[in-house]
């Protein structure tokens, strides 16, 4: 399984990078239209896909890539 | 059971009008997370309520009704008499459930009514910009009270799970928060819980989730999320009410 980003969705508030146990996400440079600076991976390596960061995010950003494709 | 990045089936694609860090949606998912595992989509109603959940029905992909302010219980009541074979569940926050809808709210969980309600207390009036409710804590600065809650002027914060738990008809009352991930997991099991004590027709159930709002509390997501900690100082976690399974 591999997680996307719904870069779109993200409103930048952090908790996701608060809670991430493995420190695996960081806040990007990156704008979305919204003007909001979303979240990137730091290290997608260390990423165990545990789902804490689904549990905490308000806008649901963290999905399967499966059910997302273009 | 839904699995971790699965995007919820009755959770419509559109991107929450929330601010920041704000919990409304995490309790939206939640919601709808329940939802699906109860394979309750095509029999429910939801009535949203007046305050920033009032675009409920952009959201939730189940039919939505707008209540006026504070009626949404009174709404449902008459919505569960008339089809009892629907679900019905209101979705309030703690200005529209315990400030004008007050009187409703406690009428509909006195008579019993079979409907769930679910109240997010973030402990100021939101979408209106930071006003005094109710359930505002003691000495906390807001647009209305720039001094902080005074006692005897503003008198206590309410607490409303406490005295509903006390009425006879109640079938499910208790209150959680979803400000780090063990607490998500149990506002889910707690909501689930609300919905099947409507679906076993025991009574009227009530679920109160301890919210943040950043903007108003004048913080940033982050720590918003952590002040949540405070407020549970004030009212505690934790089922209050539940009755046990019919025979």
């Amino acid at each position: 399984m591999k997680i996307k980003i719904l870069e779109e969705r993200c409103k930048g508030c952090g908790l996701c990078i608060e809670f991430c146990p493995k420190r695996a996400l960081v806040l990007s440079d990156r704008r979305n239209l919204l003007g909001y600076k979303v979240v990137g991976w730091n290290s997608p390596e260390k990423c165990n896909q545990c789902g804490i960061c689904y549990l905490m995010c308000p806008e649901v950003v963290f999905v399967r890539e499966e059910d997302f494709e273009e | 059971m839904s699995k971790p990045f699965d995007f919820p089936k009755c959770l419509k694609r559109n991107t929450f009008h929330y601010c920041p860090g704000c919990h409304h949606g995490i309790v939206h998912r939640l919601i709808c997370e329940v939802i699906d595992e109860l394979n309750l989509k095509d029999k429910t109603i939801g009535l949203a309520s007046i305050g920033c959940s009032c675009f409920l029905y952009f959201y939730i992909d189940v039919d939505i009704l707008e209540a006026p302010h504070g009626r949404a219980c009174s709404v449902a009541t008459g919505i569960k008499r008339m089809r009892p074979d629907l679900f019905v569940f209101t979705y309030q926050g703690d200005g529209d459930f315990s400030a004008i809808g007050l009187g409703d709210s406690i009428h509909a969980a006195s008579r019993g009514e079979k409907i769930t309600a679910i109240m997010i207390n973030n402990t100021v009036y939101g979408m209106t910009g930071g006003q005094v409710s109710p359930t505002t804590l003691l000495y906390q600065k807001t647009t209305t009270t720039p001094l902080g809650r005074d006692p005897q002027r503003e008198g206590y914060p309410l607490k409303v799970a406490e005295i509903l738990a006390t009425f006879e008809a109640v079938a499910f009352c208790a209150r959680s928060a979803v400000n780090n991930p063990k607490r998500v997991k149990e506002t889910k099991n707690y909501l689930k819980k609300a919905f099947k004590a409507q679906l076993e027709n025991k009574g009227f159930s009530y679920v109160e989730i301890l919210s943040s709002c950043p903007v108003n509390w004048r913080m940033d997501a982050v720590s918003a999320n952590y002040h949540v900690d405070k407020l549970t100082e004030v009212y505690p976690l934790g089922i209050f009410k539940e009755l046990p399974p019919k025979k």
